[in-house]
């Protein structure tokens, strides 16, 4: 069982997890963007899955949760502000009361939606 | 399109999988940092995204490439991905080609097992075929018979 773990999670490094269709979906949500080629497809999917473990691992060694074995919003949140390549992160996790601001906005967004 | 918000996120599953993954084992991710981390993913794919559009733009192309992507990712300074980003890539194709050729060695056994059965099946048309001529060879005549008879009367 760990073997086939251990197998499963080195292929995953160079393998994709992650939907193509759906990241093709957000990318599409762009509205200058026409059309994306399928090496770009796969790349920016690849890219995401990268990002993931980047801002999770950055987020840990960087947090509080060390001693606990944890991780937690705030982990993130203070990773974003204070990382300049995170920076752009600092809008969808700010400290926690605005991340309800997200929520509500998101609700706004989807009352919207059925306005029409 | 996007029909709904939520069209927009990225499977859960999948994300909580990368997560446990990336970090030791045994470390809780709380469900309020796994959202987080979700979203995130998404706002990469469009900030990336719209660095590589830039890119194409630049270049007067209507169509993201692969370049574009890469190009994003050194803008976006993450050019620590950039060698496993080409790694995957090829790994990518060869598994395209690979399940081409695969579906390619299906679809020719699938071919000829069709074109054995078909034989098969040829064989029996034909007879049957044969045995309907027979009948038709005979019905005509019996009608033609009938019908000269109604005449008559």
């Amino acid at each position: 069982m760990s073997q086939n773990k251990d197998d499963l999670a080195s292929s995953n490094k160079k393998t994709i997890s992650l939907p193509i269709s759906r990241v093709r979906l957000i990318m599409k949500s762009s509205p200058d963007v026409s059309s994306i080629n399928q090496d770009a497809l796969v790349l920016t999917t690849k890219a995401t899955e990268l990002f993931v473990q980047h801002l999770a691992v950055a987020s840990f060694n960087n947090g509080s949760g060390k001693e606990t074995n944890s991780l937690s919003y705030s982990d993130l949140a203070n990773t974003a502000e204070e990382t300049e390549t995170l920076h752009f992160l600092t809008d969808i996790l700010p400290k926690k009361i605005l991340a309800r601001d997200y929520l509500t906005s998101l609700e706004d967004f989807q009352e919207e939606d059925a306005d029409f | 399109m996007a029909e709904r918000p939520e069209d927009l996120n990225l499977p859960n599953a999948v994300i909580t999988r990368i997560i446990k993954e990336a970090l030791p084992d045994g470390v809780n991710v709380s469900k309020e940092a796994r959202r987080a981390i979700s979203q995130a993913a998404s706002v990469f794919v469009l900030y990336a995204t719209s660095c590589a559009n830039n890119f194409a733009m630049k270049a007067k192309r209507k169509t993201l490439n692969a370049g574009d992507v890469l190009s994003a990712m050194e803008e976006m300074e993450f050019e620590r991905f950039l060698e496993p980003l080409k790694e995957s890539l090829e790994v990518y194709k060869k598994g395209q080609k690979g399940k081409k050729e695969v579906t390619e060695q299906k679809r020719k056994d699938k071919e000829k097992k069709t074109d054995s059965e078909n034989d098969k099946s040829r064989e029996e048309e034909e007879e049957e075929e044969e045995e309907e001529e027979e009948r038709m060879d005979e019905e005509p005549q019996a009608e033609n018979e009938g019908e000269e008879e109604e005449v008559e009367n």
